[in-house]
């Protein structure tokens, strides 16, 4: 694994809403607001950058769109070290 | 199937690297090869709909993503319901099969099974061609 080097604090861009032009598969552009759901079946994947822990990698930013044009699972859950 | 899985939870990439090396090394050989995101202050999960903003975590939200960058299925739980990794996998091969083809998949479909191809001929005629 490559040598770990990071700060205590490290930005991530987190949503990014310029994708305000992306169209749906309907053509209709989705409104794009800070802090409000985007995600809908049938529309654009709202983009965002985050930090990451990659096995055998180590810390990285992950962006979303880097896997644009691959079949993406993305999971959500409550927290590390909980139950189920 | 050549799917890209992604984790993510308001937890610190500190806290993905500990709870990889002290516990999910020892469920799954080597650890979860996937990357672990952190979703600090819950702006993801927020534009996501799945942020709960009283307990201050994302909650149990999945979503498939095709190659063109579009949302085609979504499925959230309260935290307390673990996820059916079967349902996940037969929904992927679902919409792969769909994109791929053109046909739809029928409720339950499994891979190998008859599957449908929308058109006026079909219309009054799926009880022929679909025996649930």
């Amino acid at each position: 694994m490559p040598k770990m080097k990071d700060g205590c604090v490290k930005p991530a861009r987190g949503p990014i809403l310029e994708a305000a032009e992306s169209t749906t598969p309907t053509g209709k552009a989705l409104p794009r607001e800070v802090g409000k759901m985007q995600a809908r079946v049938g529309a654009e994947a709202p983009d965002f950058e985050a930090n990451a822990f990659v096995a055998g990698e180590g810390f990285k930013p992950v962006r979303l769109s880097a896997y644009r044009g691959k079949w993406i699972v993305l999971c959500f859950y409550p927290g590390d070290f909980t139950f189920v | 199937m050549g799917v890209e899985v992604l984790a993510m939870s308001t937890d610190s990439r500190f806290v993905h690297k500990m709870w990889q090396e002290q516990e999910l090394s020892k469920m799954v050989e080597g650890g979860v090869p996937f990357p672990m995101l952190s979703d600090a202050g819950g702006k993801i999960g927020a534009i996501y709909g799945i942020y709960d903003d009283a307990a201050g975590v994302d909650i149990r939200g999945r979503f498939i993503i095709d190659p063109d960058f579009v949302i085609r299925a979504m499925e959230v739980l309260t935290p307390e319901v673990g996820r059916n990794p079967d349902e996940l996998v037969r929904q992927v091969k679902a919409y792969q099969h769909v994109a791929a083809t053109g046909e739809v998949t029928p409720s339950g479909w499994q891979p190998g099974e008859v599957t449908l191809t929308p058109g006026p001929d079909l219309v009054g005629r799926v009880w022929e061609i679909w025996k649930p």
